[in-house]
């Protein structure tokens, strides 16, 4: 599943191709801000092509206004699809009460997300509305558009800005959901490392233009010499007071999964 | 007869203990992290609201009940599952039972799955009936709402092609459905015997049953055709007077049916359209029995975490009435759902099911909310409404009442 930590991708067709070429070859002044903004998502996305599968476990703690926390383990399976976006499977371990219930995802580039449950209790399947997009994920303050593959597609964009961050000079840019209708953002904006397009904090806010929520990303570290994924991401609601911790580990790369195991039938016999 | 069951039950028991200690043995002897031993418990009260309509039915119940789940990756894609259950009610001998619910061998390749053993097996896509699910027996003792299911003996294959899983099922064995006893509420008038079981089929519970399945996702569809010959889950209840005391009792009567189920789950916008229908033959004349609905969520009510779904469902049924009643002859069902999303997952459901003909109305609700990391608090209600006397849901007519419910996770 994640995808805040996995830069967007895209597999080029011939136009993007072309424009990305000129935006990355043209000096910048010929570039609007909305042209720059989609040509950094897009080198962003490019950087991790070709990554394949990984598999990884992620332990989400729920903590709320008076510092009481919660956790939950889940693990997780990731897929590149080519041309398309990735497949994803999250199976929980805890709460026990959920054990063994697993969340599949397969997203789009371009339309809805196809998205199933299951729940190991009655062996049975549920479809999923994907434009439920802005609920939350198991009770945490990541939505699960947070949590679901961010495809370049998915977003209109627009740079605003270089700044230091955690002494790293990033790109600040503004990103819109395709989708507003479904949204829960109206906006968010992002930093993004210079030197190596990593996504560092995003700040999202709300149908009412309020600040909602500001994600801040941390512990990257580089598998196969060339995949950045954080260890640790950490989601603050403004408005409740309320904070979501993912920590992630043991992400493993190559581990040669395929379309089969992201399937009805493989679904059902996950433990 | 009662003896013949209870060395039933006995045997279950046996064989679920020596196969768990079979299991563990193995286990200890072999790689320590390729198994897993977990389970529940948990507790359970009924008070009724009114005095029971029905000679020697109870104001109250309590009951405990377990669930051992053993797992095992014996080699690459070979595993065992075995899950036991048993519960103790303290009025009803009936609803005192175990049941192996999982003991399968599941060898899997990236081609093909089989699994072989006491399986479970879901087909269905609505939320308040579950007409095309036929694999498994209902447990009815153990649950009203007919979700809990009695591990079926089968072979089961599954083939995952390209654009749909073909599945075939051989069922071996038969599982009678089990009826709460004559101290049990939500049951007909005069309790049914199920020791005085017959069958169509002169091979009894050995009829070798077989269903076929075919299932396919395309543009924004689930779709699932199904096949299913052998011994209906579903008995007719005839009447008979015990040979010495002249006492009435009914008894559960299996016939061999053909069904042939389609079920559809379906993504509209917004929307989740679902339907089930099937076409049976064997039981009086043939019929059809169709429902279907919609699931429509409400993200973020009020400016708040909480989501709100709403279920809308209607259920006609053809069948002929006099001989195998239902409760889903012509029906309009509704449901609220709502998740707070708060860290203890804590949720409500109002359901409706209200009879077209008759006016005979069945509500529930049922609260949940997790205690901690590993405990988790129900609390359900059922009422029946305007009961109708023609309507087979009124022998339940008195049956209102409250259930709280503990479960322990470990």
């Amino acid at each position: 599943m994640i995808l805040l930590s996995t830069p967007p991708r895209l597999l080029l067709n011939a136009i993007t191709c072309a424009s990305l070429l000129f935006t990355a070859v043209l000096p910048a002044h010929s570039q609007t801000a909305e042209e720059k903004g989609l040509a950094i998502a897009t080198e962003a996305d490019q950087r991790d092509d070709g990554f394949g599968d990984y598999t990884a476990d992620m332990s989400m703690t729920l903590r709320n206004k008076q510092g009481r926390e919660s956790t939950r383990l889940i693990r997780s399976k990731t897929l590149e699809v080519n041309g398309d976006g990735d497949k994803s499977l999250s199976i929980f371990d805890t709460p026990r009460d959920v054990k063994g219930t697993a969340f599949l995802s397969f997203s789009h580039r371009v339309g809805d997300d196809e998205q199933w449950l299951y729940l190991p209790a009655l062996k049975r399947v549920k479809r999923i509305n994907s434009r439920n997009k802005s609920g939350s994920f198991m009770g945490s303050e990541f939505a699960y558009e947070d949590i679901s593959s961010q495809e370049v597609e998915k977003y209109s964009y627009k740079h605003l800005r270089e700044e230091e961050l955690n002494g790293m000079l990033c790109y600040v840019g503004e990103s819109y959901p395709v989708d507003q209708k479904n949204s829960g953002y109206t906006r968010r904006i992002t930093w993004l490392d210079k030197a190596e397009y990593r996504l560092q904090k995003v700040e999202f806010y709300d149908r009412k233009q309020s600040h909602l929520k500001t994600l801040t990303v941390s512990g990257y570290q580089q598998y196969l010499g060339k995949y950045w994924r954080a260890d640790s991401m950490k989601m603050i609601n403004h408005q409740t007071g309320k904070s979501t911790t993912l920590q992630w580990t043991n992400y493993t790369f190559k581990t040669g999964l395929t379309d089969k195991d992201f399937n009805s039938t493989s679904l059902k016999r996950i433990r | 007869m009662t003896n013949r069951r209870r060395s039933w039950k006995r045997l279950y028991v046996y064989l679920l203990c020596i196969s768990l200690l079979g299991c563990l043995c193995d286990h200890f002897i072999k790689t320590a992290n390729a198994a897993e031993l977990r389970g529940d418990f948990s507790l359970e009260g009924f008070l009724f609201l009114s005095n029971p309509a029905w000679q020697h039915q109870e104001n109250q119940s309590a009951s405990v009940a377990g669930n051992v789940e053993f797992f095992h990756d014996l080699q690459n894609n070979l595993s065992f599952t075995l899950e036991g259950f048993y519960r103790l009610d303290s009025q009803d001998k009936e609803r005192t039972h175990g049941d192996l619910r999982l003991a399968e061998f599941l060898y899997y390749t990236d081609n093909f799955e089989i699994t072989a053993g006491f399986g479970r097996v879901f087909w269905g896509a609505t939320e308040f009936v579950h007409l095309t699910d036929i694999i498994n027996q209902t447990d009815q003792v153990d649950a009203l709402d007919g979700e809990e299911k009695l591990g079926q003996p089968m072979i089961h294959f599954s083939l995952p092609l390209d654009a749909c899983v073909i599945e075939a099922f051989a069922l071996p064995w038969f599982r009678e459905r089990t009826f709460p006893g004559a101290k049990g509420r939500f049951r007909s008038p005069l309790a049914v015997d199920t020791d005085a079981a017959q069958y169509e089929s002169s091979s009894k519970k050995y009829h070798q049953d077989f269903a076929l399945r075919g299932s396919t996702t395309f543009a924004d569809a689930d779709v699932g055709l199904s096949y299913f010959r052998g011994t209906a889950r579903d008995p007719v209840l005839l009447l008979s007077f015990d040979k010495i005391s002249g006492s009435a009792f009914l008894y559960p009567y299996y016939q061999q049916i053909n069904q042939t189920g389609l079920d559809i789950q379906l993504i509209a916008g917004e929307w989740l359209i679902k339907g089930e229908a099937y076409y049976r033959t064997g039981q009086s004349r043939s019929y059809a029995a169709s429902t279907f609905g919609f699931e429509y969520t409400f993200v973020g009510i009020a400016g708040t975490m909480m989501d709100m779904g709403l279920i809308g469902e209607y259920v006609f049924d053809d069948r002929d009435n006099g001989w195998l009643p239902t409760i889903y002859e012509n029906d309009i069902m509704g449901g609220v759902r709502l998740a707070i999303n708060d860290m203890a997952s804590s949720n409500i459901l109002l359901g409706l099911i209200r009879d077209l003909d008759s006016g005979s109305t069945i509500i529930g609700i049922e609260a949940s909310r997790r205690l901690g990391d590993s405990l988790r608090l129900t609390l359900d209600a059922s009422f029946f409404i305007d009961m109708e006397y023609s309507d087979p849901a009124f022998a339940m007519a008195r049956d209102d009442c409250i259930k709280l419910e503990l479960v322990w996770y470990w």
